[in-house]
């Protein structure tokens, strides 16, 4: 069977993730288990003299973040496309090429535009 | 075999279940990472299915990008979650009949449903079920030929995010000193540098 001969070489993958469920399940369930539980509202609260929270820990990000992540995934997807097609090129002649040629021509020009707006420097 | 069976169950059953924990879970933060459990369960059944390089892109785009811009705009909003929910309840019939509606339209475009003849033959060449060339090697010879005119548009598509995201959050700020070192090696002394005599006595005006 092909479907399994190709999977087999996935095997090692998922032993390791059941590796991996099994020793953080022995841990977590093993501190519950074995550690004493004594539940007491004094023990999560703020220490002598400090104070209680106010507000949530999480902050507003910059804006300036996301656009830097977004050109990021952008650019990430062009990579993406670039795989089969280096892989392939033998075989998909000069119109598969030139196809991808006209692809990162058309992100070349946002990426021009991304440079000349300043998009790219953070101050 | 039955392996394949198990591990198909599992990562569907951890699929659905961390895909109800995102939009059951109070903490938006705990929503985006069940989110990337969701994902990764998705590329282990892609993966399954024998279309290895797009489960490993999904990973790759959307578990190392997309979900990191989840968790930026999830941060960046600052939303009172809790207080937003407040009043949702009052929405659900609403909500319910929506979904009633999208779930009977998807299921009659089930039932009637007809693929044609050439995408039945298509539908195995992204597998690597077949032997032969690899999975992505069987993508990059379908992809830059066959499907060049949806691929030029998903190029455009990029294009169009990637200037929409520039016009709407890229603004230039005043008062920011930046560097600039052509200004800096343009800059003659006989602009900026002027010799004056002054007589003994008088002083500079």
């Amino acid at each position: 069977m092909a479907a399994a001969d190709f999977l087999i070489n996935y095997l090692p993958i998922l032993l390791f993730m059941g590796i991996a469920c099994a020793v953080s399940g022995a841990a977590v369930i093993g501190s519950l288990l074995v550690a004493k539980q004594n539940p007491d509202p004094e023990k999560l609260s703020a220490y002598e003299c400090g104070f209680e929270p106010f507000g949530d820990a999480r902050s507003k990000f910059d804006v300036r973040f996301y656009l830097v992540t977004l050109l990021f995934i952008i650019f990430d997807l062009e990579i993406a496309f670039l795989f089969p097609w280096a892989i392939s090129l033998g075989d998909i002649g000069l119109f598969g090429f030139f196809s991808m040629m006209i692809f990162l021509a058309v992100l070349t020009v946002g990426f021009i535009y991304e440079w000349k707006k300043g998009a790219l420097e953070w101050e | 075999m039955i392996v394949q069976a198990l591990a198909f169950y599992l990562f569907a059953g951890v699929l659905l279940a961390s895909a109800l924990m995102v939009i059951t879970a109070r903490n938006p933060v705990h929503s985006v990472l069940f989110l990337i459990l969701s994902f990764f369960s998705a590329a282990a059944l892609f993966v399954l299915l024998g279309a290895e390089f797009v489960g490993l892109i999904l990973v790759i785009v959307y578990v190392g990008a997309v979900a990191v811009l989840f968790l930026f705009v999830v941060m960046m909003l600052d939303i009172d979650f809790a207080h937003l929910r407040k009043g949702a309840m009052q929405y659900v019939p609403v909500g319910i009949a929506v979904a009633a509606v999208l779930l009977g339209e998807l299921g009659m475009l089930y039932l009637s449903w007809n693929a044609a003849p050439d995408a039945l033959l298509n539908r195995g060449a992204p597998g690597a079920l077949l032997a032969g060339p690899t999975n992505t090697e069987r993508l990059g010879q379908l992809l830059y030929t066959h499907y060049a005119f949806p691929f030029q548009v998903a190029g455009l598509i990029l294009l169009a995010a990637m200037i929409g995201a520039i016009v709407l959050t890229h603004r230039t700020r005043p008062g920011v000193r930046r560097q600039s070192v052509a200004t800096q090696h343009a800059r003659q002394a006989r602009d900026v540098l002027e010799i004056r005599k002054v007589e003994t006595g008088k002083g500079a005006v």
